[in-house]
């Protein structure tokens, strides 16, 4: 066998980790209404299906968009050599426009400071590639999306070194925890280069505030390091505190001639917002041009289909459908958040309080058998196989704290989300029942759950640990 | 052409680390001896500046600054290439860790970001600046160094005119339904267009050579397929050899993130451009000397610039080659359609099928971008037959992949087998018109071609025109035509060509009176040349 490179060998994919297993577990055993009752339900992925009939309406209306036709001619031939990695200009400015209008048009942005690339998975690596290099690293706060240990470390060699938050204020950055963190990384002999943030925060979904983004500005000017804003969830604010992008505290500041302006860099995305990650649309905003001139270039290597490009153009251009998308799209993630949130209170099971994102980070410490990890991997486990619903662990987004788990509420339609609170609303009951012994119990949708002799070890552990459960939110 | 310098992006700590080796070394030699008296002196006395001496040359090696990217070496010296390597850049900002002031970019980003020096991206932007056009510009730059196929959209919008309705967004039950393309979908391709893809490349190759669609990965355009191998099957500071005269985007593909080198191995007018093993073995050796470990040979076959095919012969010899010095072959298949010659194509594909060769170590790539021509939308293919390789590639594509209407409208297409077949032979015929026009009209001013039967271009013989047979004279002929002649073509020593004078020229984007334009305006030229030679 022919030898393969490192890169290609090792694990630094972290395709290994939960987050991909539950997925496995998942495909082998779906959940579909009619045809699979029984099956695990997915909320282990964070994508929003619940507006597809507004972008179905859109397209019926306007078939010319998809049909490589502009006011009746055919560009096709336009578009099918169109390989520039500028971009379609009128996408760009309709991207631009449509991110401004999120941030409720506090912010503006200019297009040719925008690198378009495949999907915010590319955008992420490659402004990894950008910036830092093997020894060096950016400082992530926990708990942060898996896909971050896979996109911004393996081919790059940048290292990632996490700022701990914890629940104790809701998991917002610390100034203490950043400079613990940065402290770490020079013990580990690593060059920090910047801090990445998901704001609005995935698994959170909570927006940072003002003062967190000034505490960020503020740090990395000391430092004189590069910070990355991941907003590819900003479309998703529902309900108050609204989006404050890091572009508007800068300019609140007046730092728009000053140095740190340069080092503030923004990735998104149409994959959350539009809920269209098959379309692969992903953008990278900085005001440093080597930033920008180095970025385009290395978009060859995922460049966005013309195609998709020009639909989309025509798309987001249309002000009157943004509008009302946005508009239509948050009122519906609100009514299904809520119905989860009030769902899951009424199994007595808390989450943070979030007003973003497509998913609910949810605290089921009480139902661990220990204050561990381990024990989490067992609740899920369970979750997964006996409960049968895909959450994330929150030591696959490496929290600290063991019994936060992620749980996606966007993917799925009314009924199917009340089902997958009723089937965890009966296993909290069991558990409970059986005082807090995590027992072995198999639902099935009618209700009767057989209870399985537990091996010795698991009920001496219970116990022995019943005095340690904590009482944190 | 001026070659950017080294970026001024440096730390400033690190100048000041900097110091000379020999003047100090003699400061510390005679006041030792007095120190420590007689032989003792004398030893640290020559120690101290061997190991000044040693550790500034480390420390020079880890901070050579990054050569720039597309470099048109000359062809004696391109084995400079070894030089520039990208290793030893992203290790020089370990030690200016101590350093104040706020950090930049990479270098890797720094040395990306210079503006290309190389004729073949210079001369794009020209066009690019002053493009052509018939009736509104007829005094613009005629583009003739894009290797792109405008012969046969009317093919495919008749095509799209026929079909287009139920091929990008689906119908289900009769209404609109994009929640098929919308989700997430799987990063190396639908299996639908992996098989669909299959089908078209037996067409493309023309003969019983069958693709299996579960050895296929499907990436977003032939060039970040390229750096997907590379990156499966070379690390940081390892080498590839490649024939010149090579396509300069390699020298991006290959190079750009991964580290990987790329060794060029010469081919002579003599053999018509085509790789002779000797010359490989001789390449490999010296590389070999050198300490850089060759992890594989890249080809491109039909060949760019050249446009020749490689025989059945060369291709047996090559995969020998690569047993005996267990290395990897890449092969860029991209061309295969594009034939107009009458010689016949023989696919890396076909001869590992017959016989039993050692499948693991042959990748091929392919794309749609020249066959088919949709550049713009952006597909590529891996087609391994190593199934590590592919397991690799599959994880490596969710940086690299094709959105996904897109793969809706080429399944539809691509399963349309009548259309697809019927689009190879009369793509292939209308290439050999502008093939035979463009050579019989640079025949009428003397010039000739290279022999091929591929491609989009011609592999043409200027050397007569320049002043000077070296490159300088090359790079002259190749600013005269650009500036006084208005025609954008490819200088053979931007693709590494060891003989000067060659250039491709690209006759697909042109019609028929663009050609006798064409020819026209290099006529002028050349008796320009002719006169002042």
């Amino acid at each position: 066998m022919r030898h393969l490179s490192r890169k290609a060998t090792c694990n630094s994919h972290g395709q290994d980790s939960s987050y991909f297993l539950g997925w496995q577990e998942y495909e082998k055993n779906p959940y579909h209404e009619k045809e699979n009752p029984k099956g695990i339900i997915q909320m282990g992925l964070a994508e929003n299906q619940l507006s597809f009939d507004l972008l179905e309406s859109w397209l019926a209306e306007n078939p010319d968009a998809a049909g490589f036709k502009r006011g009746g001619e055919s560009i096709f031939r336009e578009l099918a050599l169109f390989q520039d990695y500028h971009g379609l200009p009128a996408f760009k400015k309709a991207l631009v426009e449509f991110m401004a209008e999120i941030r409720g048009n506090k912010v503006t942005f200019d297009p040719t400071h925008m690198v378009l690339t495949a999907g915010a998975t590319s955008a992420n690596e490659t402004l990894m590639f950008c910036l830092a290099g093997r020894g060096e690293a950016f400082l992530l706060p926990t708990p942060y999306y898996p896909g971050f240990d896979r996109d911004l470390k393996w081919r790059t060699e940048v290292e990632i070194v996490p700022i701990h938050c914890t629940s104790s204020n809701g998991f917002q950055i610390t100034e203490s925890a950043l400079e613990a963190a940065y402290q770490d990384a020079q013990n580990r002999d690593l060059r920090v280069k910047g801090v990445l943030v998901t704001n609005p925060s995935n698994p959170l979904g909570t927006t940072m505030s003002r003062s967190e983004l000034n505490l960020l500005i503020n740090f990395i000017t000391i430092k004189g390091i590069h910070l990355i804003s991941d907003e590819i969830y900003s479309g998703t604010v529902f309900s108050s505190p609204s989006f404050v992008s890091v572009m508007e505290v800068l300019k609140d500041r007046n730092c728009d001639k000053t140095e740190v302006w340069n080092r503030v860099h923004i990735v998104y995305s149409l994959s959350k917002d539009l809920g269209l990650p098959g379309f692969r649309v992903g953008a990278i905003y900085s005001n440093d041009e080597m930033v920008v001139a180095a970025a385009t270039k290395m978009s060859s290597f995922g460049l966005v289909s013309s195609q998709t490009q020009y639909l989309l153009s025509a798309l987001l251009s249309d002000k009157k459908f943004t509008k009302n998308y946005i508009s239509k799209n948050h009122k519906r993630l609100k009514e299904q958040q809520e119905l989860l949130v009030a769902g899951l209170q009424r199994a007595g099971i808390s989450c943070l309080k979030s007003n973003a994102g497509l998913f609910c980070w949810v605290n089921m410490k009480h139902l661990l058998s220990s204050n561990t990890f381990e024990a989490e991997m067992e609740l899920w486990k369970k979750v997964v196989y006996d409960v049968r619903l895909n959450i994330s662990p929150g030591s696959s987004c490496h929290c600290t704290e063991p019994g936060w788990f992620r749980v996606c509420f966007a993917n799925m339609s009314k009924e199917t989300l009340n089902l997958a609170i009723q089937r965890l609303k009966d296993f909290v009951v069991e558990t409970t029942a059986n005082g807090h012994s995590p027992s072995n119990i198999h639902y099935s949708s009618s209700k009767n759950s057989k209870r399985k002799l537990l091996p010795k070890w698991v009920l001496r552990l219970s116990s022995r640990d019943r005095d340690r459960e904590s009482d944190e939110r | 052409m001026t070659r950017s310098k080294s970026p001024a992006h440096e730390p400033e700590s690190e100048s000041e680390a900097r110091r000379p080796t020999g003047a100090t070394g003699m400061r510390l030699i005679v006041p030792l001896q007095g120190v420590v008296q007689g032989r003792g002196g004398l030893i640290l006395g020559s120690l101290i500046p061997c190991a000044l001496f040693y550790f500034f040359q480390l420390y020079l090696k880890r901070h050579r600054s990054p050569k720039p990217d597309s470099n048109p070496t000359s062809p004696s010296q391109s084995s400079s290439n070894l030089a520039d390597l990208q290793r030893s850049s992203s290790r020089s900002n370990l030690s200016s860790r101590g350093s104040f002031g706020p950090v930049r970019v990479s270098s890797r980003a720094s040395s990306i970001a210079k503006p290309n020096d190389s004729p073949y991206y210079i001369g794009l932007d020209k066009v690019s600046e002053d493009p052509y056009d018939r009736v509104h510009n007829p005094n613009g730059i005629i583009q003739l160094g894009l290797s792109e196929n405008r012969l046969c959209f009317d093919l495919i919008e008749k095509w799209l005119l026929e079909n287009m309705k139920d091929s990008v967004i689906g119908t289900e039950g009769g209404d609109l339904s994009i929640s098929g393309i919308a989700p997430y979908q799987p990063c190396d391709g639908l299996m639908e267009l992996k098989v669909a893809m299959a089908g078209f490349m037996s067409q493309v190759v023309g003969r019983s050579v069958s693709f299996d669609p579960s050895q296929m990965v499907l990436t977003s355009g032939a060039t970040p397929a390229l750096e997907i191998l590379s990156f499966c099957l070379a690390d940081p500071g390892n080498a590839f050899l490649v024939p010149t005269p090579y396509y300069p985007g390699f020298d991006r593909d290959m190079r750009w993130r991964t580290g990987v080198e790329l060794i060029p191995v010469h081919c002579r007018s003599t053999d018509n451009f085509i790789l002779s093993i000797t010359a490989l073995d001789q390449a490999f050796n010296q590389t070999r000397k050198r300490g850089i470990k060759v992890r594989g040979i890249l080809i491109s076959n039909p060949a760019n610039p050249a446009g020749n095919l490689l025989p059945r012969e060369t291709l047996y010899n090559l995969l020998d080659f690569a047993r005996e010095k267990n290395i990897h072959i890449v092969c860029d298949e991209i061309f295969a359609g594009s034939m107009y010659g009458s010689e016949e194509f023989v696919s890396m594909a076909e001869i590992i099928d017959t016989e039993d060769f050692d499948k693991n170590r042959v990748h091929i790539v392919y794309g749609l971008s020249k066959d088919l021509s949709l550049p713009g939308f952006r597909v590529g293919v891996i087609y391994s037959f190593n199934e590590s390789v592919l397991v690799a590639a599959r994880k490596l594509t969710r940086f690299s992949s094709i959105s996904a209407p897109t793969q809706r409208l080429l399944i539809s297409m691509l399963s349309d087998m009548r259309f697809t077949q019927a689009y190879i032979e009369i793509n292939k015929k209308r290439i050999r018109e502008m093939h035979d026009l463009f050579v019989a009209g640079l025949k009428k001013l003397g010039i000739k071609c290279a022999k091929s039967c591929a491609g989009l271009y011609c592999w043409v013989d200027m050397s007569g025109l320049i002043c000077s047979y070296s490159e300088k004279g090359e790079l002259e002929l190749w600013d005269k035509l650009l500036n006084i002649a208005k025609i954008n073509v490819t200088p053979g020593s931007a693709c590494h060509c060891i003989e000067p004078g060659w250039f491709r020229c690209c006759f697909t984007t042109l019609s028929r009176e663009d050609i006798a334009i064409v020819i026209e305006r290099i006529g002028k030229v050349a008796e320009t040349c002719k006169i002042s030679s």
